[in-house]
């Protein structure tokens, strides 16, 4: 239902990039922020009021890895499907990742992602390819790319391999002020390897990708964005040493973010147990001293976002051999239900932070301005939860077209109420 | 995991020493020359997407042997080859009667796909290079025919531990029973990591020092087809991790030597050793039948 104005009244706002965290009333009016002000201080009629007490209010989540399938693979995903998956979620905008069939290394597919007719509920940014096809030799024409919509460019999926490839992109991408967002993973070392190599892979007799497969990519990018003063943003961050890497670079001032899926703040790779293809995911689940890593890079903000890697597959592709089962699992509906569960009530993480790691930064690393923030002019993207709610996941219920999560039946704190995108309210939860 | 969970044969793994005691006893009683009509009017499919010499060939006589029916379903000759997917020839082999499905596949953690679909038992027959439970439940037949206890017994394993199932399945169970196992072989075939696939597991890179007071020297053949473009240098490999006749003296007086086959005479083991009065092989060929036989009639004979 569309609506001119909104009234989100008695509500705890909390607006990291307003340095924001506090009793006030929000007034959206024609898709933007009218007012804030002090709770009950708005006297303006609207024509919606919620009543947000005992809720949080903030900038709608952005979600800087989703897969929304199409075009081309609309039996596991469709963008309507999708993005009505991550409004359940709390995300007022997603970002596209361009694996898609074909692969959207075109303005054509740029400008279709982004097409009313896709009936997409939030915000979709396209992430253009980084090479044509993702194939890591000819770089597709960034500058037309952004001009179609493109927020950033990557092969995601796979990575961009060769050194001077990369070198090229991060050029030009700098010129553009878009982050090349790079999937590090040095393929050479993680052929027919389905899980992270470890223990628990030799117990299960199968090939494991070894940590430095990650490493070793991002040590190189970091030192080629350093040569060359651009954006890197590293994708689904998930090994120690990898992180440290990050970490390293931003003490010396490289352009670096990164972000890291919750899946791999919340789980290990014997999480797997007996061969559970929805806990199967590229990067891997990593061992138990990766996992705090990441705890610590959130705690630290070595880590600047928490991105889902939203990855739908239909049953047929997931219910087969660990080894043949596609890579991914679903992850827009629980990503709050993780974080709030896994970061704030176990590792004493602020919601504040939170909230940041989920609108503000992300917005900064795409490049979305008036997005990210509940500043007045702001457009009205708004989401708003209760972190003390309690809820369990029902994968029958997602509003995803795939069903592949490990997180059916598993038990949550923090849900979602009230996703807003440009004033109107497109989920409502229970 | 859903309802024929307990009626599956997935691993050795999750089971308790008592319920390895179960099929270990019922083993030690069946007689594949005689036969107990304990598996009357079932049918019994094995579904094998690997070859196999030993294990097809001795589950097929020991269900024969209980009075079921087999039939065979080959990757190379059925819909398999057409595409089918594994839950679809599972089901397939379901609807079509089966009583038990015997799987043997190259991909670890395949039978448990079938376990999570189907309802009728489901037995890994070899699964990649996870598990083969009846294998190592017919070498702890063997064990137990020529020592007294698993307990304390000294055991070295040598040779492509990485690659292999039948390693990763003897060390759970050994383990369980309180076995003194070794592990040997070069760095490629045995890395670091598989100290810890059980508690108390020790690691050799030596073989003749591996081999001092060892009572059951267990090789394993060089998984060619798993190599995955390993480079291993043949005659490196066998001047350090042949099993010789010098190197069988090397071991306690009263050793054994097994195998699970297929042997590569020359490579792992000379001709002198893999046939010398020490050598129980054809035993574990032997011990196959009846072991299988306990596995058949514990999960697919008598009242269910």
């Amino acid at each position: 239902m569309s609506v001119r104005s909104i009234l989100i009244r008695n509500g705890r706002l909390i607006d990291p990039a307003a340095r924001l965290d506090e009793a006030a009333d929000v007034l959206l009016k024609e898709g933007r922020v009218a007012a804030i002000d002090g709770a009950g201080k708005i006297k303006e009629r609207a024509d919606t009021v919620i009543d947000a007490r005992g809720l949080v209010v903030t900038p709608g989540f952005i979600d800087l890895h989703v897969h929304l399938r199409e075009p081309g693979q609309a039996h596991k995903e469709t963008i309507a499907s999708g993005t009505a998956a991550a409004a359940a979620g709390g995300f007022t905008s997603v970002c596209a990742m361009p694996n898609t069939a074909p692969v959207n290394d075109s303005i054509e597919i740029t400008r279709w992602m982004q097409a009313p007719e896709r009936g997409a509920v939030v915000n979709v940014f396209p992430i253009a390819a980084a090479t044509r096809g993702s194939q890591g030799k000819e770089l597709t024409d960034f500058a037309a790319l952004h001009r179609a919509g493109a927020v950033a460019v990557t092969d995601d999926g796979k990575p961009i391999l060769d050194n001077s490839v990369m070198k090229q992109a991060l050029l030009a991408a700098a010129h553009l002020r878009i982050p090349v967002i790079q999937h590090a993973e040095d393929t050479r070392l993680t052929v027919n390897s389905p899980l992270n190599q470890g223990p628990f892979a030799f117990r299960m007799g199968l090939r494991g990708q070894p940590p430095e497969a990650e490493g070793r990519i991002v040590e190189r990018d970091v030192a080629l964005a350093r040569e060359t003063n651009a954006h890197l943003h590293v994708a689904h961050i998930s090994t120690a040493a990898a992180l440290e890497a990050v970490r390293n670079a931003k003490r010396h001032g490289v352009r670096v973010t990164c972000e890291v899926a919750p899946h791999h703040f919340s789980f290990i790779d014997s999480d797997i147990g007996e061969y559970n293809t929805n806990y199967k995911m590229n990067p891997p689940l990593r061992s138990e001293a990766d996992r705090e890593a990441m705890l610590a890079g959130l705690v630290d903000g070595t880590i600047d976002a928490i991105a889902t890697d939203h990855a739908p597959h239909a049953a047929f592709e997931k219910d087969v051999e660990f080894e043949r089962a596609a890579y991914g699992i679903t992850g827009l509906e629980v990503a709050l239900g993780l974080a709030i569960t896994r970061l704030h009530r176990a590792h004493d993480v602020s919601l504040r932070h939170i909230v940041a790691l989920l609108s503000a930064n992300p917005a900064r690393i795409a490049g979305l301005p008036h997005r990210g923030t509940l500043a007045k002019g702001s457009y009205a993207d708004v989401t708003i939860f209760d972190p003390a709610k309690k809820w369990t996941y029902d994968v029958s219920q997602t509003k995803s077209r795939s069903r592949n999560a490990p997180y059916d039946g598993m038990t949550f704190h923090g849900k979602v109420t009230h996703t807003i995108v440009g004033g109107t309210v497109v989920y409502q939860g229970k | 995991m859903k309802k024929n969970a307990r009626g599956s044969l997935l691993a050795i793994e999750p089971l308790t020493q008592a319920q390895i005691t179960v099929y270990l006893k019922m083993a030690r009683r069946m007689d594949p020359t005689r036969p107990k009509p304990l598996l009357k009017n079932k049918r019994v499919v094995l579904l094998f997407y690997e070859s196999s010499t030993r294990t097809r060939t001795s589950f097929e006589f020991a269900a024969k042997a209980l009075g079921a029916t087999t039939t065979l379903i080959s990757a190379s000759a059925s819909s398999i080859e057409k595409g089918e997917s594994l839950i679809d020839t599972g089901l397939t082999a379901q609807a079509l009667g089966a009583d038990a499905i015997i799987i043997r596949h190259p991909s670890s953690g395949a039978p448990y796909v079938l376990a999570r679909h189907l309802n009728v038992p489901i037995i890994n027959a070899g699964d990649g290079m996870h598990a083969h439970p009846s294998q190592a439940l017919l070498d702890a037949v063997t064990m137990l025919d020529h020592f007294r206890t698993l307990k304390g017994l000294r055991v070295l394993i040598t040779g492509d531990i990485l690659h292999s199932r039948v390693a990763r399945s003897n060390v759970q169970l050994l383990t369980k029973f309180g076995a003194k196992v070794t592990l040997c072989g070069p760095k490629s075939l045995l890395p670091e990591l598989a100290e810890k696939l059980a508690p108390g597991l020790k690691l050799v890179r030596d073989f003749d020092e591996a081999l001092r007071g060892i009572e059951v020297i267990m090789m394993l053949r060089v998984q060619k087809e798993r190599l995955q473009g390993l480079d291993i240098d043949a005659r490196d490999y066998v001047s350090h991790y042949q099993l010789t006749m010098d190197r069988v003296r090397l071991a306690a007086k009263n050793a054994i030597v097994m195998h699970p086959g297929p042997i590569i005479r020359g490579m792992e083991i000379t001709d002198e050793a893999a046939d010398c009065p020490q050598s129980v092989i054809l035993e574990q060929v032997r011990n196959g039948v009846r072991t299988r036989m306990a596995i058949l009639a514990h999960h697919v004979g008598g009242k269910r």
